[in-house]
């Protein structure tokens, strides 16, 4: 095994035992897999059964109430009063007062409770009134309710992408973006956690005085590659682990209980004076929801239209080509320093094009096609950031493989130059390093 | 005895400064070699081209009779100044991978470790991070890292600091067996006691330059201000009546009936003829020569005077002269 291997094995290693990491691999797939199953048991666990009496004054509305995700609608025909003393007694969990004057004056509709009152249940409430009150006006304006609901037709329209050789392709721009954000944020994420390891690691190796010892056997820069790669490992390493466990733990969770995600579309409640839809109305409505009316359908059909093999693969290659320019200049700045505190001044200047193209990625993905993303993908310093996100909205592969290209001359030169810095850096103790310092050793080494 | 180092007229220069100037020194092999400078001589310099860690501006290094190159790196140990380890390792498990470096593989490495580790008692330690070590352990470890690998050229930069008394005794025990072994040595060191103690030959650097270099023995000798120091009593002959002008009395001590006399022979005379004199005042009891130390040397080659130690001597001279 050569002295690189070697030390890129102890890189690793080293990383891969520590707490830290076991803590951060398994607690990143947990709160990922949080972010997908936790809504869907607390949206279970919040499902508790909430009874409201109606006193219905006017005697219109009463029987418009069905029950429906967990509330329970109950018309009573005693007086208001009495049914206040139900509810302390604790037959109710609210009272829906409708007075006479409610179509009238909707602002006297009253919901009375013991504790603060069930906000789902208001809001239906509300809905319901709403609709019921409309319909109402408009048959007393003589407009046919039918033909109000015929008028009313939901639009959608599919875009379709056509690819060169003449595919088609329904596209969802708003998966794109999200996908686009999520891919050029991780990026920037892992360029920096890992990055800053390797300033850490030659900064340790500085001060701790090895240095000395290990550059007797090996080249600097074997030390330097064997470090900036063996930290680039555990990065790939700790990304594929989130994958595989977050999409273990989710998987899990589906198959134990599946009815759990089982997306069931909201039925239109909406049903005008109690009135239940005619069987053709249901089936044509009940088909516009399967195909691509709900949310659930389109994210699957969305995801569906990426490019997961190009995704998936892009991002290992832009990481892994950030990574290594940007861990090139960590390396650099580690040497450079006596101290992690003197790190600051030579910080800046790295961080701003990585800071620059997550603030840029917000413009990208509303216009991933136009300029200043095309020239962003392409600078190497902005590319993986900017490449990721613009992936999802479809990139020829000619121009990936540009900036790919261009990205791998960039890391080739920050090594080169970073290289310079490193041989002189650690093995310079004592002197405090400025730009122009940083300049004569690239210079003359 | 052949020579396992040879660096002829080696020349670095930093942006501003020159490091070393047209510096020549020849390590014979089997030898304990002192590198001795002060501080900022060119000493660590001239050790890191060595360890190929830089490289020279001009000049040669043959190792072996071959030009130095990178394999050559396997058969070199080297210990420096400042150094240290990984504090978050384990002690045993950074010693394999040190060694690995040194081109060791696992299992050799192990097997030599154990061996060491054993002989300095640090084998409870073994599983322990280095930061739970004292100082004088971790020195330990250095040093057993540097030797593992039995490399023909051994470079110690200060290997003494930061031990006690007895380990540095183990140690020098440690240091003469590697050289009995066949290693050859590089010594560098401001402790001119462990110079003396140890070293077969020596280069003095200062300013970037050889200002010295030989034989430990032969340097001295060369450095002899041809001064001794006899010690009589009962005398019955003034001392100074048989020395008749032909040898420069320098000094007188009396304690406890015994008088101390330091002497100077000049050039055409001998200490024999100087004792024959002597025999003559009263009874003999100790004579020996005052040569410079390598302390002694050391100062005078660096500042250009003696230590003021030795200035009494010259200057119990000058009030002898004037006597």
């Amino acid at each position: 095994m050569s002295k690189t291997a070697t030390i890129i094995r102890r890189e690793f290693l080293s990383r891969v035992r520590k707490k830290s990491f076991v803590v951060m691999t398994i607690l990143g797939p947990l709160l990922m897999a949080a972010i997908v199953i936790v809504p869907v048991l607390v949206a279970q666990l919040t499902d508790s059964e909430y009874s409201v009496a109606i006193v219905d004054d006017s005697g219109l509305f009463a029987q418009d109430f069905p029950d429906r995700d967990n509330v329970y609608f109950t018309p009573l025909d005693t007086g208001i009063d009495n049914a206040i003393s139900l509810m302390h007694d604790g037959r109710f969990d609210a009272v829906l007062h409708i007075p006479e004057i409610a179509f009238q004056s909707p602002s006297s509709l009253r919901l009375f409770s013991e504790k603060s009152v069930n906000f789902n249940a208001k809001l239906l409430i509300e809905n319901i009134l709403k609709l019921e009150f409309e319909s109402m006006k408009l048959s007393s304006a003589g407009i046919d309710e039918e033909v109000l609901r015929s008028i009313d037709t939901p639009v959608n329209i599919q875009a379709i992408r056509i690819a060169d050789d003449g595919e088609q392709m329904t596209d969802y721009p708003e998966i794109s973006m999200g996908l686009g954000f999520v891919g050029g944020f991780m990026i920037y994420i892992f360029i920096f956690l890992f990055g800053s390891q390797v300033l850490r690691g030659v900064l340790e190796e500085k001060t701790s005085r090895i240095v000395e010892i290990i550059v007797s056997s090996v080249k600097p820069f074997q030390l330097m590659m064997g470090k900036i790669i063996g930290v680039g490992l555990v990065g790939l390493t700790q990304f594929l682990m989130w994958v595989f466990l977050t999409l273990a733990i989710v998987g899990g969770f589906q198959a134990a209980a599946p009815e759990m995600f089982r997306f069931t579309p909201d039925e239109q409640v909406f049903i005008s004076g109690g009135q239940v839809l005619n069987p053709e109305e249901l089936q044509a409505q009940k088909e516009s929801i399967q195909q691509h009316d709900t949310l659930a359908g389109e994210l699957l059909e969305g995801l569906a239209s990426i490019n997961i093999p190009v995704m998936v693969l892009s991002f290992i290659f832009f990481f892994l080509g950030g990574y290594l320019l940007y861990g090139a200049l960590f390396a650099a700045i580690g040497s450079a320093v006596d101290n992690e505190a003197d790190t600051q001044q030579f910080m800046l200047p790295v961080t701003i094009p990585l800071l620059l193209a997550l603030i840029m990625t917000q413009m990208v993905i509303s216009n991933p096609q136009g300029p200043v993303a095309m020239w962003l993908s392409m600078i190497p310093f902005t590319s993986p950031v900017i490449m990721m996100a613009r992936i999802p909205f479809g990139v020829s592969y000619a121009e990936l493989a540009l900036s790919a290209l261009l990205l791998i001359a960039g890391f080739v030169a920050t090594t080169w130059i970073a290289a310079k810095i490193y041989r002189t850096g650690i093995l310079m103790y004592g002197k405090k390093v400025d730009y122009k310092e940083l300049w004569k050793w690239i210079k003359h080494s | 005895m052949g020579t396992l180092l040879e660096a002829g007229n080696i020349s670095k220069t930093y942006r501003n400064h020159r490091a070393l100037n047209q510096v020549s020194v020849h390590i014979p092999a089997q030898s304990i070699f002192g590198l001795l400078g002060p501080n900022g001589a060119g000493k660590t310099t001239l050790i890191r081209i060595i360890n190929q860690i830089i490289g020279a501006d001009e000049g040669t290094i043959l190792f072996d009779n071959e030009p130095l190159k990178p394999a050559h790196v396997f058969r070199i140990g080297y210990l420096p100044e400042e150094r240290g380890l990984y504090k978050k390792m384990e002690v045993g498990e950074q010693s394999i991978y040190l060694a690995r470096l040194k081109g060791l593989n696992r299992h050799d490495a192990r097997k030599l470790l154990t061996g060491w580790f054993e002989k300095f008692d640090l084998l409870p330690w073994w599983g322990k991070k280095v930061e739970e070590l004292s100082k004088g352990m971790q020195q330990k470890v250095q040093f057993i890292i540097t030797v593992l690998h039995k490399p023909r050229l051994l470079i110690f930069d200060e290997p003494f600091s930061g031990f006690d008394p007895i380990n540095v005794n183990l140690l020098k025990q440690e240091i003469l067996k590697l050289r009995e072994e066949g290693s050859t040595i590089i010594f560098s060191t401001h402790n001119m006691g462990s110079v003396e103690e140890l070293c077969d030959h020596i280069a003095l650097i200062n300013k970037a330059e050889v200002v010295l270099e030989g034989n430990v023995r032969e340097v001295r000798k060369n450095h002899s201000t041809r001064l001794y120091e006899a010690e009589l009593e009962d005398i019955h002959t003034p001392v100074e009546q048989v020395l008749d002008g032909r040898f420069q009395l320098a000094g007188t001590e009396k304690h406890h009936g015994t008088t101390t006399f330091r002497i100077r022979i000049p050039e055409q005379a001998t200490p024999n003829e100087l004792l024959q004199s002597l025999f003559t005042c009263g009874q003999l009891t100790s004579f020996k020569e005052l040569t410079p130390s390598m302390n002694d040397i050391f100062i005078k080659q660096v500042t250009g005077a003696y230590p003021v130690k030795n200035r009494q001597i010259t200057n119990s001279f000058t009030q002898a002269g004037q006597q």
